[in-house]
């Protein structure tokens, strides 16, 4: 699998506080990756240096084998690397169908051209139509709610076939009920498109279901890498990001430990 | 916000309007056709405050561009004997373009108060310049000579309806050019910035960039504007450039509404007859019926005249419906 991201001894320095600290990660051309940890741990910071929202203080980003360690967001976006956000980045007064127009009008580089095409417009429904959204796409951004939202988010990054997306939690704000629903649709639509995914995510069952491999990171360092299995059997995650007693029962069998199925109920 | 192109009547019901005006302006006595000229001109430099607008930013200094268009007329008419009107426009242009691509570089990187205040400190710095130089008049000024028109010379009333055609005929142009820059996938970046700068970066578009285009393209019509106000009066004076001058342009621009590109022509016509009139009725009180007037569009027509065409319009919707 050939190597399309790799991040050499980064280290982010807030001040005093260092956010990330010495990370060397490497990921292979369609990868499907799970970035785990608790709140503050590094997952966002090493998301934002990646897609040129934050400089490192050191170690450099290389993309394809280019470095891009000190491009800016815009730059990066071209080469092929988008991301989701958090909080959905979104252009509230526009209607869903025009927040997807803006973006194939960016994507394609018809600055100068009249945005509302028909030829535009049928690649724009086709894309909400990939997320599930075509039923929105005459709805203003303002009165969708938070599901829907940041399947768009994922959307307007995706437009353009991109080569890695990295998904800040995105299902984050989402309710229990919808969120399955929402990461079979985008990993649906993601797997379409062939592109290397990276997400941040909290829910060890979007990472177990998803993910090929789980990078965990605690107080900004690198604690594993590792297929899922194998990462939630590390003492070091299972006590600093899952929680020992809240690790799931299919895995403590896979051990062979013999442990009790109790911390699976309480899952 | 999606305008299908079918339903989009603004280019034919433009032409219409300025055939109207200009054929009006045949008819009309001077001070009407002078009024009406003088409207057209700063109904252009109101459209670059509002092209910049539509991005959040509001300009206090769209002046400096007004005047800088009326002095690069005025001085190439007065020292160097250029009076070609074509020629005076491409010189308005040039000079406008130049600074703004320069200036434009820092404005760039401001936003909010803090966008409204540089360009303002701009403009004054130019109306501080003028003020002091004696070879242009200083405060008084100087006089602009009589425009030509690709070889015909005319004077008096033929001067005046030659340029009040011309300026019907730019104008359009420009009204027209801008509408389409608006509905291309540049002018709906503007209103993207405005709601969401982050979502613009991370789509790949440089937001300083195209904040820098639409200040370059909004001084390029006020320099236009600029020289259209220098033919018309025939006289420039660094007033053009002083803020009370770049306040009225926002003004307007409030008056009309930013949700066409009819609503700064709308805006200025309305704010010229208001002071015409006020002038003529009320002399001593004439700023106050300004005031009101905003005030009243302020507080029942939060988004200037023109969206009274879309409360019209639903109005319609719900009686057909």
């Amino acid at each position: 699998m050939a190597v399309i991201l790799e991040a050499r001894n980064l280290q982010m320095r807030f001040g005093a506080v260092v956010a990330v600290d010495d990370i060397n990660v490497s990921v292979g051309e369609g990868e499907v990756i799970g970035i785990i940890g608790a709140n503050g741990a590094g997952k966002t910071t090493f998301v934002n240096m990646v897609t040129g929202y934050l400089t490192p203080t050191s170690g450099q980003i290389f993309f394809e084998g280019r470095d891009v360690t000190a491009l800016d967001p815009r730059q990066i976006t071209r080469l092929g690397i988008c991301r989701s956000f958090q909080i959905a980045q979104l252009f509230p007064e526009f209607t869903v169908l025009d927040n997807v127009l803006v973006a194939l009008g960016i994507a394609k580089r018809r600055f100068f051209r009249p945005m509302v095409r028909p030829d535009m417009v049928t690649a724009g429904l086709r894309v909400l139509e990939h997320y599930g959204l075509s039923e929105h796409a005459e709805r203003t951004v303002s009165t969708l709610p938070q599901g829907t939202r940041k399947l768009l988010d994922i959307a307007l990054a995706t437009v353009e076939d991109p080569k890695i997306v990295l998904l800040d939690e995105p299902t984050s704000g989402v309710g229990v009920d919808e969120k399955f629903g929402l990461m079979k649709t985008l990993m649906a639509a993601l797997q379409n498109q062939g592109a290397t995914v990276l997400y941040i995510e909290h829910d060890m069952d979007l990472i177990e279901r998803y993910a090929h491999r789980v990078i965990a990171f605690y107080d900004g360092k690198i604690i594993a890498d590792a297929p899922p299995a194998e990462a939630f059997a590390d003492d070091a995650v299972r006590e600093f990001v899952i929680g020992a007693e809240l690790h799931r029962q299919p895995k403590t069998e896979d051990y062979g430990n013999g442990e009790s199925s109790a911390s699976s109920d309480s899952c | 916000m999606t305008a299908s192109p079918a339903k989009d009547r603004t280019v034919p019901v433009l032409a219409l309007a300025f055939a109207a005006v200009a054929l009006l302006g045949a008819m009309a006595p001077g001070w009407l056709v002078f009024l009406m000229q003088i409207s057209l001109a700063n109904g252009l430099v109101v459209l670059g405050v509002m092209v910049q607008m539509r991005a959040g930013l509001v300009s206090f200094g769209q002046g400096l561009y007004f005047c800088l268009g009326s002095y690069a007329a005025g001085m190439a008419g007065s020292f160097f004997g250029i009076t070609d009107a074509f020629v005076l426009l491409l010189l308005g242009i040039l000079v406008s373009v130049a600074v703004a691509a320069v200036l434009g570089l820092q404005m760039a990187r401001y936003r909010e108060i803090f966008f409204a205040m540089l360009s303002l400190a701009f403009s004054m710095v130019l109306y501080g310049l003028l003020v002091k130089a004696e070879v242009l008049g200083s405060t008084d000024g100087f006089n602009v000579p009589n425009a030509t028109f690709l070889g015909y010379a005319p004077s008096g009333d033929d001067l005046q309806l030659a340029a009040f055609l011309l300026t019907c005929v730019i104008c359009f142009a420009l009204a027209v050019a801008i509408h389409a820059y608006l509905h291309a996938t540049m002018g709906y970046i503007g209103d993207a910035i405005r709601q969401n700068e982050v979502r613009v970066e991370f789509l790949g578009v440089s937001v300083e960039r195209a904040i820098h285009l639409k200040y370059v393209i909004a001084a390029a019509i006020s320099g236009i504007g600029g020289v259209l106000t220098a033919i018309a009066v025939g006289h420039v004076d660094p007033g053009l450039a002083y803020w009370t001058t770049s306040g009225e342009f926002v003004f307007v621009a409030l008056l009309g509404g930013t949700g066409n590109i009819a609503a700064p022509f709308i805006g200025a016509f309305v704010l010229e007859f208001v002071r015409t009139y006020a002038f003529e009725y009320s002399p001593e009180t004439w700023q106050m019926v300004l005031g009101a007037t905003m005030l009243a569009v302020i507080l029942f027509l939060p988004g200037g005249l023109w969206s009274l065409t879309k409360k019209w319009s639903r109005a319609r919707e719900r009686r057909e419906s």
